[in-house]
């Protein structure tokens, strides 16, 4: 099982620019809202087409602008689930999973294999009920159970949480990861959000303004995303240009500090940044003297900020996010930061 | 008061249906395809489709005579046939047709624009075709709008008086709607029975107005159902999860 997709399309002044490869695994596609990921499982389901480019699917074509193929979504094996489920309102939950398996003729085996669905989708006693008359989670599982009676070669997940209550959604964040893993295939998962794209892949995409090339394990992202656009999208709040003056030293001008750092640094080092919850105010290493700014309270965390003595005034304030019991009665007169979480930023 | 005529009551009956029908093919089939249309040609057909819902019905009559009058091309041609579409009885279904087509035309397109594409979307992926999808989900999520605009132009098509009259006439007996009749009956001092047939129109409208409103009340109450059994498994959900 293996998918390759390399494509391109133009609306308006944007610009979808995606190639990637996949083999039966999750792969998170993550991205702030409207940079084109919903477009790109778009492309890949045949609902939009791209420009040019290549989608290939376990080796039967999808998509081939040269070879002028185009398959027809109802012909490509390809599940969607959308954001808002898409279920069908005028139809019970029967229904609309029976929808799904219009390819098989026989009523006994539809009984079948309806009857396996709703007890592997915990749905029932459920199904005579209309999409309007079920929970969230219970919607999403419908619509699992529809999508997987078409027995696709491929899962595409549109932001599958983002219509659910925040109470329920990791409870169902683990439900369907164990699903997934089960399921075997490959699974594209989009989402705005690095706490699902940590939890739910093994394979990370970063899509920033319709531009995503290639996927990474997800660990290794997180903990060197080695370009400035990667440590924006998967969080990093303290990012500033600098410049190499060392093997293991960089200087950043706008924070007006040289930092030390564990990796050894190339010489075309762009910025470094710092995770908000990496500083640490009684080491020795990397520590500069700062002024407090202000704070920002959440339910189990606080958000300090903070200002470099010598930071240049145009220069953001510093984030520092720790937990509440953590929080100094007074604030440290110098802060430092491990060499080791000083993230050595690199061009494109 | 001698025996009652109804034929004008039988006559708008026939007129408001078959056109009615027509209307709801056509305003449906017009008001899906124009939707995916190119901006520029959507705009323009949208303008020539909605006129006839602005114009004054007597000025679409006139274009109908310049159309299928009996000296005009169309309307010659379509005599060899022995198709007359003036001072005949189904000619009026062609006059009420063209007047309420827009009302139609119009409600379908709000509809269907405010349909969910992605309904259409994940049937495709499912493997659905394309006319199952019209038939089986676009257009029952978009019931309430097509009902909407087949009433209204079911009743204008009752009412219809402008068009009618300049195209099909008064012929008692032959083209004589219930709206023509009552002006007819009114304009010969027969106070009586315009006041007769004004009260069957007054019936009718009545009638289909309260059906509009009770499909709207039922289907309320089917939403108000479905929020008040999504809220009681919350509830359930809430207290199983404090053990009660």
């Amino acid at each position: 099982m293996s998918l390759l997709v390399n494509i391109r399309k133009q609306i308006g002044s944007f610009s979808l620019n995606v190639s990637f490869e996949a083999e039966n695994e999750i792969i998170a596609i993550l991205g702030a809202s409207g940079c084109g990921k919903s477009m790109t499982l778009k492309c890949i389901a045949g609902i939009e087409k791209p420009d040019s480019g290549k989608i290939v699917l376990d080796g039967r074509v999808l998509f081939d602008s040269e070879k002028g193929i185009n398959l027809k979504p109802q012909k490509r094996k390809v599940g969607y689930l959308f954001q808002n489920y898409a279920l069908f309102p005028n139809m019970t939950v029967c229904d609309n999973i029976i929808c799904g398996m219009h390819y098989l003729k026989d009523r006994g085996a539809r009984g079948d294999k309806l009857r396996e669905l709703l007890r592997l989708m915990k749905l029932e006693g459920f199904e005579n009920r209309k999409p309007a008359e079920l929970s969230g989670g219970q919607q999403q599982r419908t619509a699992l159970a529809r999508i997987l009676a078409s027995e696709p070669e491929i899962l595409l997940l549109d932001e599958p949480f983002s219509a659910l209550d925040a109470h329920l959604r990791d409870s169902l964040k683990i439900e369907l990861r164990d699903l997934l893993r089960k399921y075997g295939k490959t699974v594209l998962l989009v989402t705005h959000s690095r706490d699902e794209a940590y939890n739910m892949s093994s394979k990370l995409g970063l899509m920033l303004d319709g531009e995503m090339r290639g996927t990474r394990p997800v660990k290794e992202v997180f903990a060197d995303p080695g370009s400035i656009r990667a440590a924006m999208i998967t969080g990093c709040k303290n990012i500033a240009a600098a410049r190499r003056t060392g093997p293991f030293e960089a200087e950043v001008p706008e924070w007006g500090i040289t930092l030390q750092t564990a990796a050894e640094l190339r010489e075309d080092l762009v910025a470094v940044g710092i995770r908000a919850h990496y500083f640490q105010p009684g080491t020795v290493y990397n520590a500069f003297p700062v002024t407090y700014v202000e704070e920002m309270e959440e339910p189990f965390e606080t958000i300090l900020q903070f200002r470099y003595a010598g930071q240049s005034p145009d220069s953001p304030s510093i984030w520092w996010r720790l937990p509440k019991e953590k929080k100094p009665q007074v604030f440290p007169k110098e802060i430092g930061i491990a060499p080791v979480n000083v993230l050595p930023l690199y061009g494109e | 008061m001698t025996a009652i005529d109804w034929y004008p009551l039988w006559n708008s009956l026939r007129i408001a249906a078959i056109s009615c029908a027509l209307v709801f093919f056509l305003g449906i089939f017009f008001a899906y395809y124009a939707a995916k249309l190119p901006r520029i040609i959507k705009g323009i057909l949208d303008v020539i489709l909605t006129l006839p819902m602005v114009l004054p019905p007597t000025v679409c009559g006139y274009f109908l005579l310049l159309i299928f009058g009996a000296r005009r091309p169309v309307g010659i041609f379509l005599m060899q046939f022995g198709v007359k579409f003036v001072m005949t009885w189904y000619g009026g279904i062609l006059a009420a047709a063209v007047v309420a087509f827009p009302l139609m035309y119009r409600t379908a397109r709000g509809a269907f624009e405010s349909f969910d594409q992605n309904l259409a979307y994940s049937a495709q992926t499912l493997g659905l075709s394309n006319t199952f999808i019209f038939w089986r989900i676009r257009m029952p999520a978009c019931r309430q709008g097509i009902l909407a605009g087949t009433v209204l132009a079911f009743a204008r098509a009752l009412g219809e008086y402008g068009a009618t009259s300049m195209l099909i006439g008064y012929t008692p007996g032959r083209t004589a709607t219930i709206s023509t009749t009552v002006y007819q009956l009114w304009r010969t001092n027969d106070e009586r029975g315009a006041m007769f047939w004004v009260l069957v129109n007054l019936a009718i409208s009545t009638v289909v107005l309260l059906t509009v409103n009770m499909m709207e009340a039922r289907q309320k109450r089917a939403a108000g159902n479905a929020a008040s059994a999504r809220n009681k498994m919350h509830k359930d959900a809430a207290e199983k999860a404090v053990g009660k």
